[in-house]
């Protein structure tokens, strides 16, 4: 039913529609109001069978929800910046043991200098943790992508993060369609573990591999991953059959195929990137927008073959990886390896700052006149930047 | 679209009036975002929220920066935060105060605007009458239909009543019909006074 919502309210009715049962998790700013609302749903008996457990932090969330979900539990739970940080270690066991845990990630920056805002350091320091990463464009997306996620990780045995951004998704009110819960079973099927900790038949676990083994089971982990590349296109499809909906998938092109620049993001900053690129279109320029929604696995050959016609690519990134600049538009660079399609990194949105269309359009303009660097920090204050500098020599 | 900016302080529901605006625009059927900026919340500092409504599917997800309407929840906020910043001419400006523009200091700002669409309303007083509390949401909401007609009258209190029950719904949809009546007569008085 089409209601007007907080994301966070969407997005906790959406997961208790999956019937997971046993959700951890510790609250942090700005995943708070998910979680709240699961428990309150739990608490009322509006979701069973389903265990809440509070636990005393991020890693424990993490770990409880690796020992629910290897005794055949669908898991869930869902965090943010630091409490990602925080639970690092975990998340590569859940991969390692290829449990299809499902976590929601607020996306918030991380500290030092603590800062509670939206951008997409958390998620992207967790890139080859062995989760999927996919991207959230809405807030109906994040709500149809939880969904999917429990679908996709369990017919990979893969955990999967929806990453929605902090504050500018989490807790903005907008129209949302919360799937139906026949509707919801139907699409979603009882979680069937692929191995399962069962005291009757007992097996173990995560037991150590050596030198001569740990190669292979590497591999074995990129290789399920990649197939994601498959299963993760057709559960949008199947998605859009029984929902009528068009969310998820690898990529979504806006306006894309016969422009001449293409910007690539990820996340909520698409919805402004496409009213800019609307009314810059309305003006006679070439431009479109290329969202990337699974981050990992990382598509390439659907990213080479909607930038393959492209003059230029702008990489738009809420996320810095110091010392180097991009995280995505490495990728992107990858994919586009051979082909003459000249590539700058844009660093936007950082700590919560609001990436604005007029901003979007002076970065188009530039990237047209060939002005743009290859590393720009989108409205960058130089008057701060250089006086600490003179500051500190 | 339509575009609405709403300054308070902390704990006077600033977020809650945005959101629901947002609510009645959707009970009518057109589409709607609201969204307060974020921070570190605490009673008293200034807050800021959000609401656009539009026919259209709103995709946007920036800040408003050039807003059709502003809503001043707390005048002490005039002097210390560029509150009108991005309204232009033709813009709506409502402010809960008790004082006439001129007593704010804002007589030659205002001027600029056209008289029926600039009002002051003692959104306190009228909410400490209805709610015996100084929440001035539902009298700026109900204030807000009769200024802008962005969003219906009837739309304002069916959302209070699917929200409230008893007595606090009853006081905010008795400020909504005050704030609503009281907003009529002072835009009537205004058109007469034009015309002359």
């Amino acid at each position: 039913m089409l209601k007007q919502v907080e994301g966070s309210r969407g997005v906790a009715e959406a997961v208790a529609r999956c019937r997971p049962e046993v959700i951890c998790a510790y609250p942090i700013s700005p995943q708070t109001h998910i979680v709240e609302a699961l428990s309150v749903l739990v608490a009322a008996g509006e979701l069973r069978p389903c265990e809440f457990v509070n636990v005393e932090s991020e890693f424990a969330a993490m770990s409880v929800a690796i020992g629910a979900s290897a005794t055949g539990a669908r898991s869930y739970t869902a965090t943010a910046s630091q409490g990602l940080l925080y639970m690092a270690e975990a998340l590569y066991n859940a991969s390692g043991l290829g449990l299809p845990i499902v976590m929601t990630v607020a996306n918030r920056a991380i500290g030092a200098p603590i800062n509670i805002w939206n951008d997409h350091g958390d998620s992207m320091s967790q890139r080859d943790s062995g989760w999927i990463q996919l991207y959230a464009e809405s807030n109906q997306e994040a709500v149809d992508l939880q969904v999917q996620a429990f679908r996709i990780a369990e017919e990979l045995s893969v955990p999967v993060m929806v990453c929605m951004d902090g504050f500018v998704l989490t807790h903005a009110v907008e129209g949302i369609d919360v799937p139906a819960q026949d509707a919801v079973d139907a699409f979603l099927p009882p979680y069937v573990p692929r191995q399962l900790l069962d005291p009757d038949d007992p097996v173990s676990i995560g037991a150590m591999v050596g030198p001569d083994a740990f190669t292979e089971v590497r591999y074995l982990a990129h290789a399920q991953q990649l197939r994601a590349l498959e299963v993760i296109p057709g559960v949008a499809a199947n998605f859009a059959a029984a929902f009528g909906r068009d969310s998820g998938g690898l990529v979504r092109p806006y306006r894309c195929a016969d422009a001449e620049i293409v910007v690539v993001a990820l996340g909520s900053v698409l919805g402004t990137l496409k009213d800019t690129v609307d009314e810059l279109r309305d003006e006679g320029m070439s431009v479109g927008v290329l969202g990337v929604t699974s981050f990992r696995p990382f598509p390439m050959e659907a990213v080479r073959t909607a930038l393959a016609g492209a003059r230029r690519v702008v990489v738009l990134e809420r996320a810095l990886a110091v010392g180097i600049g991009g995280i995505v538009a490495a990728d992107v660079r990858t994919a586009l390896s051979g082909l003459p399609v000249p590539l700058a990194t844009v660093i936007a949105g950082l700590g919560g700052r609001a990436v604005t269309k007029k901003s979007l359009r002076t970065l188009v303009a530039d990237a047209a006149a060939d002005r743009l660097e290859p590393l720009t920090f989108l409205d960058l204050n130089l008057d701060v930047v250089e006086r600490e500098q003179r500051r500190t020599g | 679209m339509f575009e609405i900016r709403i300054h308070g302080r902390g704990g006077q529901g600033v977020v809650t009036t945005a959101e629901l605006l947002s609510v009645a625009a959707f009970t009518e059927g057109r589409q709607a975002q609201a969204f307060p900026t974020f921070g570190s919340e605490r009673t008293g500092a200034p807050v800021v929220g959000f609401c656009r409504i539009d026919d259209r599917p709103i995709r946007t997800h920036e800040p408003v920066a050039e807003p059709d309407a502003v809503i001043i929840q707390d005048a002490t906020l005039l002097h210390q935060v560029d509150v009108f910043a991005g309204l232009d001419a033709d813009g709506y400006l409502l402010i809960n105060t008790s004082c006439s523009p001129a007593e704010l200091g804002l007589d030659s700002y205002v001027q600029q605007f056209r008289p029926d669409r600039v009002m002051t309303i003692p959104a306190t007083e009228l909410a400490l009458t209805h709610l015996g509390r100084p929440l001035p949401g539902a009298v700026l909401r109900g204030a807000f239909a009769a200024l802008t007609g962005q969003v219906r009258l009837d739309s304002v209190p069916a959302v209070i009543r699917d929200r409230f029950s008893g007595r606090v719904a009853d006081g905010n949809i008795a400020a909504v019909r005050d704030a609503y009546d009281r907003a009529s007569r002072q835009l009537e008085e205004d058109v007469r006074a034009e015309t002359g």
